[in-house]
């Protein structure tokens, strides 16, 4: 069983504490403040704080894991992948499933392995007053009270630190691949049956398929009619930005994902002036001091 | 492609009559002595105020059986505009407001307390746009969920929430609950089908939440609104997700000696990689009521069968036909029947959503609980659930959401039988009690509204709640929106008792 007393205790109820886990959440918006750096590395008034690490349990009968937020993706991922299963999340090498949750970004095959939204099935958190709580509940279907988990992940870590978290998982499909060529998208995508992926350079489009090895086989032929090519995984700009109707040089759009990959930082996200009030009166409510994650800032940081 | 924007000249015409209508209603205001209902009346028009004894009786309780609110006035605002003029006109007088679609709510979210507004929101039924390239459509609340599907025929785009009351409910209701149905194993309840809400803030401020493409800048509050039960505020016009028609579809026809057989089969098809579009279970109690009626070649004397239907592309359905026949005749299944055409598929489903409406042939009243447990533990739970119906004497019919692990336990009764309405609650409860302690939760698609709440805190803590409470005090900062609802703490809706009897045309 993963311990949430000691991260609790760790946590307490008074000054600023920032989770150290893979950086991913200081991969988000750029710098705030005085120095995004000095924050990652911990300055003096600021606390850092690690969350449980470590797999309780993964139970493919029931599509969900038990998972400390400390533990990094890639090793949930490996453990996850000797029983068949599959998580939507996604983060930079070091990620942990905290970070990953905390910024809320989709992988890449969001269209077959779902959004990181869908994944959270409980949270349990420690709260800026320092109390335990559990957000969720551990089944894969629950409308029972206020949907804490959803407005957990994204938010940075400044509602709540997550300690220990239930995940949904996803079979991992029988085949898959990555297939490219010099074709508009629409064609693509009314070929092909849910692709996982639809890029868009302002040349070519990329589309990821899977499934059934019979079904991703004659996917692939009709798409070697239209002039795709099967690929390697493609290698994107780190930075993300939300599709405003226009390609910038250099970015790649995720076709429906709402999201453009491109080189260059890119600023503040417009938040509406009703939605921002609602959203730092949200904050407010969870951690009226400020004291969790001190510069961050979902509501004036891109992620 | 943009399909169009329908009723549009509907609008045009009614905005006509509403000036027209609003002319003779300030004149009518004047007499009326309820300063709320003349200032309402002055939004509306007199035509679309009801304050009257009958309109009240009838707005005051939805398909729960909750009993026992009493609605104060009501209104029928058309357009985002109204019903934010409606909500500030509410508060300015320190009144509560409800929201309200159809009212095929089961747990009471609609069921007014200490004579609220009701804001009712069917008049506000035009689907705005469908975006057939960007696989969106925005609609107002007032759309019944089936009309949208039926809308979109011939797009090969469908709306995936389909509960079984899709044919009245509405789909701001479905965001309101967060609606589940058979095929939402698959493809996630409401919230995965919900890209944006414009929402009437519960001071009557006008926001959008989330995006038409992706996550929206700043906090998920898209996400936080759905399921809010009405007590968040009120959606105007929602932008849904629009699914892909899939190429292939085949549903199965099993049947088994054992209950345990079919919930056993369900967990060890999940267990092997397969995720069908749906796994239901119906026991043999609902098999005998709704045969007669539908005909769909249920075997009267199986305990239990199970519907699993698969979806996607052919070889992937082909070989998950096949690997399910081998682990449903493993777990005992005596046939596996694979509906042969589109007819024989429409009667094997007919028979599933049709089953509350049969089960009139056997007592007047029930009781229809829903709670979720780990799909591993279906068949110890189910054990338990007849033991508890047993132990007081009742009847108790399964049919249910089994791939979710979603139980439905409908308890029948006949209500003029003394003392059963006792034994009814108690078995509720313990139903509700044995779901929590095998690790389930209390709702998963009906919510907790009025009939849950009083359950709450066996699932969670009070910092739990508490957490719950500062996102609803975010949204609701004056506590006006539908209080008493959801969470066990702050106002109370002293005059509503828990059980009577469910309204003829409940679904589940």
């Amino acid at each position: 069983m993963i311990d949430m007393t000691a991260f609790r205790d760790e946590v307490g109820d008074v000054g600023s504490v920032c989770v150290r886990g893979g950086g991913t959440r200081w991969t988000v918006g750029g710098p705030v403040g005085d120095s995004v750096g000095d924050l990652a590395d911990g300055p003096s008034d600021v606390r850092s704080v690690s969350a449980p690490t470590g797999i309780e349990s993964i139970q493919p009968a029931e599509m969900t894991v038990v998972v400390g937020a400390g533990t990094t993706v890639a090793d949930l991922a490996s453990a996850l992948a000797e029983h068949g299963q599959e998580v939507a999340l996604d983060g930079p090498v070091n990620a942990t499933v905290g970070g990953s949750l905390m910024v809320g970004r989709n992988s890449l095959r969001r269209g077959r392995l779902g959004e990181v939204a869908d994944v959270l099935l409980q949270a349990d958190c420690v709260g800026a007053d320092g109390q335990a709580f559990t957000a969720g509940g551990p089944t894969v279907k629950n409308v029972t009270g206020f949907d804490l988990c959803r407005l957990l992940v994204g938010s940075l870590g400044t509602l709540a630190l997550v300690g220990r978290v239930i995940l949904r998982t996803r079979p991992v499909p029988e085949a898959g691949t990555w297939m490219s060529g010099e074709v508009a998208t629409g064609p693509v995508v009314d070929a092909v049956y849910r692709p996982a992926t639809v890029l868009w350079d302002g040349l070519r489009t990329t589309v990821r398929i899977e499934g059934d090895g019979a079904d991703v086989a004659h996917e692939k032929r009709i798409l070697e009619g239209l002039g795709l090519t099967e690929t390697a995984e493609p290698v994107l700009p780190a930075e993300w930005d939300r599709w405003s109707g226009t390609l910038p040089v250099g970015g790649v759009r995720a076709v429906g994902a709402g999201v453009v990959h491109r080189p260059d930082p890119v600023g503040p996200p417009e938040v509406a002036a009703g939605v921002r009030a609602l959203g730092d009166r949200m904050r407010d409510s969870f951690d009226p001091s400020r004291r969790l994650n001190p510069g961050r800032d979902p509501q004036r940081m891109t992620a | 492609m943009i399909l169009g924007r329908v009723g549009q000249t509907g609008w045009v015409i009614r905005s006509k009559s509403r000036s027209l209508l609003g002319r003779l209603s300030v004149l009518r205001a004047g007499s009326i002595a309820d300063p709320l209902e003349r200032d309402l009346v002055g939004v509306l028009g007199a035509g679309r105020v009801e304050a009257g004894a009958g309109a009240q009786s009838l707005y005051s309780h939805d398909g729960s059986v909750t009993r026992g609110g009493r609605a104060g006035i009501i209104c029928f605002p058309e357009t985002t505009a109204e019903v934010a003029a409606c909500v500030s006109t509410a508060v300015r007088h320190g009144r509560p407001f409800v929201p309200r679609g159809a009212g095929t709510g089961l747990s009471g979210g609609a069921v007014p307390c200490d004579e609220p507004v009701m804001v009712v929101t069917t008049r506000m039924d035009t689907i705005h746009e469908v975006d057939v390239d960007r696989r969106l459509a925005w609609v107002g609340p007032g759309v019944v969920n089936l009309d949208l599907s039926r809308h979109l025929e011939g797009t090969g785009l469908h709306f995936a929430p389909d509960p079984s009351s899709q044919q009245a409910c509405t789909i701001g209701g479905n965001v309101a609950n967060n609606s589940g149905g058979p095929h939402c194993l698959l493809y996630g309840v409401t919230t995965a089908h919900v890209l944006a809400v414009e929402v009437v803030l519960p001071d009557g401020e006008v926001v959008v939440l989330g995006a038409e493409e992706g996550r929206a800048a700043g906090y998920d509050l898209r996400g936080a609104f759905v399921g809010g039960e009405g007590t968040l505020g009120i959606a105007t016009k929602i932008c849904v997700r629009l699914t892909e028609d899939p190429p292939e579809v085949a549903t199965l026809l099993l049947d088994f000696d054992l209950v345990a057989g079919a919930a056993d089969t369900v967990s060890a098809v999940i267990a092997a990689g397969i995720v069908p579009a749906a796994l239901e279970i119906m026991d043999q109690r609902v098999v005998e009521a709704v045969e007669p009626f539908v005909h769909a070649g249920y075997p009267l004397d199986a305990a239990a069968v199970l519907i699993v239907e698969l979806d996607g592309l052919p070889a992937g359905v082909a070989e998950a036909i096949a690997r399910i026949e081998t682990i449903g005749t493993a777990h005992g299944a005596r046939t596996v029947r694979v509906a042969a055409d589109e007819d024989e598929r429409a009667r094997i489903w007919k028979g599933r959503k049709s089953a509350f409406g049969a089960i009139a042939v056997i007592k007047p009243d029930y009781y229809l609980n829903d709670t979720v447990i780990p799909r591993t533990r279906l068949a110890e739970v189910l054990a338990r659930v007849y033991e508890v119906i047993e132990e007081r004497d009742l009847i108790v019919m399964n049919v249910f959401h089994a791939g979710d692990g979603n139980l439905h336990p409908l308890i029948v009764f006949d209500a003029r039988e003394p003392g059963v309405m006792e034994r009814v609650l108690d078995a509720g409860e313990e139903i509700v009690r044995i779901s929590v302690e095998a690790g389930g939760v209390l709702s998963g698609e009906h919510g907790i509204g009025l009939e849950k709440k009083r359950f709450m805190s066996m699932q969670f803590s009070p910092a739990d709640l508490e957490a719950q409470d500062r996102l609803r005090r975010a949204f609701d900062v004056e506590g006006l929106a539908n209080p008493a609802k959801v969470l066990p703490t702050g106002a109370s809706c002293g005059h509503v008792t828990s059980l009577g009897r469910a309204p003829d045309g409940t679904w589940v």
